[in-house]
């Protein structure tokens, strides 16, 4: 299995460029531990149906998250660029002074792909706004002229990328090149605009349409927080002198809040700055979705059974196509054989036994498990309705925490299930229709013909509501109200508790309102559904076709640690290079392993200091032990020069991963940075 | 009011140029008996400093082009370095009397061969028998650049052997140009802040044409009353002078006042202009956003401002490590052990620790603190198990791309690197709910 450590880390994060190499590599892997009575194939072309599914699902999901951004950011654009076109005759215009438009983009720290986020935007500008798009990364600008330089080649060269390449344009460049500042900047900017401008419409049709009589020069600086105060303050600063002439705009791309932009910038310098924000929204649903499509990878290619992962329809096909190691299979899982126990004698010796008839039985089971699905699902999504209204969530805020939380052990089992419940029935009348209400068009939207009679029941509870309405007195509700709403700001569990026995001693002898009762009977309903629908899947049989549970299997791959394997891959090199020769046996040091072996293993046996002519004789020894075993050579004093380049190259390349590095205390010595194995 | 007089120029020149600088007529006529005439060598440099917007550019600009005088004037912001500086002034001499036609590219990397090129370019632009002024504007920046550059600007007169005069803007003192060798020492001038009745009178000047000058004078008085506790800057006050007028002229379009009728014009526009301190002054919203509110009539609560956005998304372990991180920072070592370990021991409450306390380690600022010792306290409040994967490494170097953390000391130090934590009280507070 260790070819799936090899490709990890390149999942997650680059799912569009890395596809094709990943599902071409993902059919290949599944080839190498089975054989072909395992239908790796089938599982292969099942796995890549689902992955291209969810795949197409991701991907909508993030364009819907940049779309309204995207819109936003594109109206403010032009619209800050219809400021410009104005001609400052009024005496309005006159009187302010001119401030550069800036947008504030805030993308927040949990988005990962800042970098597609903003070649996108700049792709969309570049479209439809301008074609004079720059975009600046902290890294490159250390100072005002790096800044500029860099400015300015980007727009250059986008100039080039739109018109067709002259001669004169090229000369025009090189010479710029030699001065940039801001005064070469605008004549640029004038000499392109005076083309843009003569060239005859008729060529120029495509592109007039998109863009205005003088775009906007847009500036998008990637990482706002890491751009030094004096570049960007002195850039603003120069940028709002000529910001009559040359119609800049600004995006800064912030990842924390838009409060460094006043930490950044004085005063003084802001204040030539219109600045107007833009957030994005979060990305915890599209990092779900993404971790989704991990799960299925793994779970194909380590469940051999995974090929009646399919669709509905398909399953019978599949299940009558099944080998004799796969009903094999089927009999070993766990679920399975606890559910043989469960059936009489006969029938186990069968199931044991007979292919046909256990294929039958598999299928039979599936279907079972299908329905389960369905219905749990939308079970779930009814127990959310209640619980995501409680004060606190005991059962979690998302519906995902429900899910983790019923899938893990009998949901009705937990203490915070009976708590929800509990407040549950403290719930006032218009927050519990409300809920029946949404529960109803939930089972209702359901595919299942179970829900029916479940919907119809829920219905009638809601007319029963209705009806009380009506021939309540209203005296007696206010006080039960008013004594539910106490209860409601006490949130803290153990205070609840104490005021629920109380108030249960201090109500025993009144009646309970006709409310109070409708009320339990609707709670103890739910509690029933629950019980019924929410049951973990582990308890199903043949859930491992299914489900995927190796949870850490996947923590695995997501959490790379690096150290572990690079300790592996120095202690134990036959783990990666499957080179038998360097298969070692216990402690001892082949010398066949790569010298960067060598050296680390010697050097994990000293202490903090390490000396260099020990470790270097230590070398020469193991190296030597091999190729000249003769007593002759070993016994001279002087090493061969290859041997100590060897060793020199070794204890750099340690050095450059992080292992060793001189030290100052000890000639001859280097200090250790690691304290031992991990 | 002293009227300016100079038998060099014309009568007309000198009345236009009184009315275009109001409020700095004192400083014009002293500028005008330094420069002399036309032929007249003059100070060779000139050191002018005041406050923001107190007029030095706008001053010496308007006396230069109405005088017509050759000169060049430079930003020297705009011109970061050395080299740009000098083929600016050179390129602006190009143009001086020849007007803007296209000048050969000029190339200039040291100030010796900006000497050569400027007695050629006098000579060629026929300007020997004028004094030149180069305009420095912002000339702080120069202190920045080699260290001859602003020596060799104060006696350029005399390295030339040229008539020319440079004059530095500046908005910080003398004091603090003056290099540690000497040098020419320039004649240094103050231009002092304008006052509450130059603003006044500044700012009505340029009223609209639909309105009468009286109408807008008495609009900048109460405009000057809400802000000039807060502002002085003229430009500033120009700026949200214009942005609130039309709010100001609401009740007068919709006739519901007239234009004398101050006390309701005042009654309307007061809580208006106080809510635009808190707002756009601030640049908490901008000011095409604050038009257009005025626009809709609507309700500036609506729009939230820069600063209500504080709150911050982090993963789960950053925050962790940005509390961990805090809390290295503005503990000392040793409560450490009292803190964040089970079993402590007993707590001496010593007179020496509590005297100690009572300096606010906030006002101190934040302290160094190695990695080590940020991880450990990390796996204190942490309440599960962490693995110190590259998962988390990589999170504090995010953390100090961010500028949350900072990286105390050299960058190649691999064992024990030492940050500090960047953020405030209340941002931690934020995260930590």
């Amino acid at each position: 299995m260790s070819t799936c450590s090899v490709s990890k880390g390149c999942f997650v994060f680059k799912p569009t460029t890395k596809k094709k190499r990943l599902s071409e590599k993902t059919g290949h892997d599944f080839r190498i531990p089975g054989d072909d009575s395992e239908g790796t194939g089938l599982r292969f072309v099942t796995c890549q149906s689902l992955w291209n599914q969810v795949k197409s699902e991701t991907q909508q999901i993030q364009e819907d998250l940049n779309k309204q951004l995207l819109e936003n950011l594109v109206s403010f654009l032009s619209r800050s660029h219809s400021n410009f076109q104005e001609k400052t005759t009024e005496w309005t215009c006159r009187m302010k002074f001119r401030e550069i438009p800036t947008a504030a983009l805030v993308l927040g720290v949990n988005v990962t792909d800042h970098d597609l986020t903003f070649r996108g935007l700049s792709d969309v500008l570049q479209d439809n706004i301008t074609p004079y798009v720059a975009l600046l990364e902290a890294k490159d600008c250390p100072g005002t002229k790096n800044l500029m330089q860099k400015l300015m080649g980007q727009l250059m060269n986008c100039d080039i990328d739109v018109d067709s390449l002259e001669d004169e344009e090229c000369v025009q460049v090189s010479r710029n090149k030699i001065r940039c500042s801001m005064s070469s900047l605008i004549s640029w900017y004038e000499s392109v605009k005076k083309k843009t401008d003569s060239e005859t419409p008729s060529k120029k049709r495509n592109s007039s349409s998109r863009h205005w009589q003088s775009p906007p020069i847009v500036v998008i600086f990637k990482d706002m927080e890491s751009f030094t105060t004096k570049v960007l303050q002195e850039f603003i600063v120069i940028s709002s002198q000529h910001i009559h002439e040359l119609p800049l705009v600004l995006i800064f791309g912030i990842a924390t809040s838009p409060m460094i932009i006043h930490r950044l910038l004085p005063h003084s310098v802001s204040s030539l700055l219109c600045i107007e924000l833009f957030q994005s929204l979060s990305c915890k649903e599209h990092l779900s979705t993404i971790i989704d499509k991990l799960c299925i990878v793994e779970h194909f290619y380590s469940q051999p059974l995974s090929v009646l992962c399919c669709q509905v329809e398909d399953i019978k096909k599949r299940a009558y196509s099944l080998s004799h190691d796969q009903c094999e299979n089927i009999r070993r899982l766990p679920s399975f054989r606890r559910h043989v126990e469960k059936q009489e004698s006969g029938k186990q010796v069968a199931l044991l036994t007979n292919d046909s008839f256990l294929k039958e039985e598999t299928v039979k089971l599936l279907e079972d498990l299908h329905v389960y699905h369905e219905n749990y699902v939308s079970i779930l999504r009814c127990l959310h309705v209640f619980t995501s209204s409680l004060p606190k969530y005991p059962l979690g805020k998302q519906i995902r925490e429900l899910h983790c939380a019923c899938l893990e052990n009998r949901v009705w089992e937990t203490e915070e299930y009976e708590s929800s419940l509990q407040l549950a029935r403290m719930l006032n009348k218009t927050d519990l229709v409300n809920m029946l209400q949404q529960c109803v068009e939930i089972l209702m939207s359901s595919s299942g013909r179970e829900f029916d009679k479940t919907a119809e029941k829920l219905k009638e509870f809601l007319t029963q509501f209705q009806n009380l309405e009506v021939a309540e007195a209203s005296q007696d509700q206010d006080v039960s109200v008013s004594s539910q709403k106490e209860l409601q700001k006490k949130t803290d569990l153990y205070h609840l508790q104490k005021t629920l026995l109380e108030l249960k001693e201090s109500r025993r002898p009144k009646k309970l309102t006709k409310f109070e009762m409708l009320r339990f009977e609707v709670v103890d309903y739910i509690d029933s559904l629950v019980r019924k629908y929410l049951v973990p899947a582990e308890d199903r049989t043949l859930h491992e076709i299914v489900y995927f549970n190796t949870a850490n299997v996947l923590r695995g791959h997501l959490n790379a640690a690096p150290r572990t394997a690079l300790h592996t891959a120095l202690n134990n090199p036959h783990w990666y290079l499957k080179n038998q020769a360097l298969k070692c046996d216990g402690g001892g040091i082949s010398n066949k392993a790569p010298d960067i072996c060598i050296v680390y293993k010697l050097h994990l046996e000293c202490g903090r200091l390490i000396n260099l002519v020990d470790w270097l004789e230590a070398f020469s020894t193991v190296v030597m032990a091999a190729e000249e075993p003769n007593a002759d050579a070993a016994s001279s004093d002087q090493v061969d020069d290859t041997i100590h380049a060897r060793f020199i190259r070794a204890v750099s390349e340690l050095e450059l991963l992080g292992f060793i590095k001189p030290s100052k205390q000890k000639t001859d010595h280097v200090a250790r940075l690691t304290w031992g194995g991990c | 009011m002293p009227n300016l007089e100079h038998p060099a120029y014309p009568a007309a020149d000198l009345l236009r140029l009184e009315s275009l600088v109001p409020c700095r007529e004192s400083q014009v006529s002293m500028l005008l008996s330094i420069f002399g005439e036309r032929q007249h060598f003059s100070f060779p440099s000139i050191f002018i400093y005041g406050h923001t917007s107190s007029g030095k550019t706008y001053v010496m600009q308007t006396l230069l082009t109405t005088l017509q005088l050759p000169h060049v004037f430079v930003n020297c912001v705009e011109c970061f370095t050395s080299r740009l500086l000098l083929e600016e002034i050179l390129i602006q001499l190009q143009n001086c009397s020849s007007g803007p036609e296209q000048t050969s590219p000029v190339h200039c990397d040291t100030l010796n061969d900006f000497v050569r090129l400027f007695k050629q370019a006098v000579v060629s632009q026929e300007l020997q028998d004028q004094t030149i002024y180069i305009v420095l504007d912002r000339a702080e920046q120069l202190r920045e650049m080699e260290a001859n550059i602003l020596p060799a600007f104060l006696r350029l007169q005399e390295l030339t052997d040229r008539n020319v005069t440079v004059v530095l803007l500046s908005e910080i003192v003398w004091e603090l140009f003056r290099p540690n060798v000497g040098c020419f020492e320039p004649f240094t001038m103050y231009f002092p802040d304008y006052s509450i009745g130059h603003l006044q009178k500044i700012l009505s000047q340029n009223h609209p044409p639909e309105y009468s000058p009286d109408f807008y004078a008495a609009y900048i008085n109460i405009l000057l009353g809400v802000f000039y506790m807060v502002c002085r800057d003229l430009k500033e006050l120009r700026h949200l002078a214009a942005l609130n007028f039309a709010k100001y002229c609401e009740p007068v379009v919709r006739g519901e006042a007239n234009e004398r009728d101050t006390r309701k014009l005042w009654k309307n526009i007061e809580p208006h202009l106080k809510k635009a301190m808190q707002t756009v002054y601030l640049r908490e919203i901008s000011s095409s956003q604050w038009e257009r509110l005025q626009h809709d009539s609507g309700e500036p609560g609506q729009l939230k401002g820069l600063s209500a956005h504080t709150h911050v998304e982090l993963p789960y372990y950053s925050k962790f490590l940005l509390i961990a991180a805090y809390l290295a920072s503005y503990n000392p070592v040793r409560t450490d052990k009292r803190f964040f370990l089970k079993h402590h021991g007993k707590i001496r409450k010593t007179n020496f620790m509590k005297k100690h306390e009572k300096t606010s380690n906030h006002l101190l600022g934040p302290k160094p603190f190695p990695l080590d010792r940020l991880l450990a306290i990390l796996y204190s409040i942490v309440d599960n198990r962490v693995a110190p994967t590259a998962n988390i490494f990589s999170q504090i170097t995010s953390l100090v791309t961010l500028q949350l953390l900072s990286l105390v000391g050299q960058n190649d130090q691999l064992d024990g690197p030492r940050y500090k934590c960047t953020v405030s009280l209340d941002f931690i507070r934020a995260i930590a709910r």
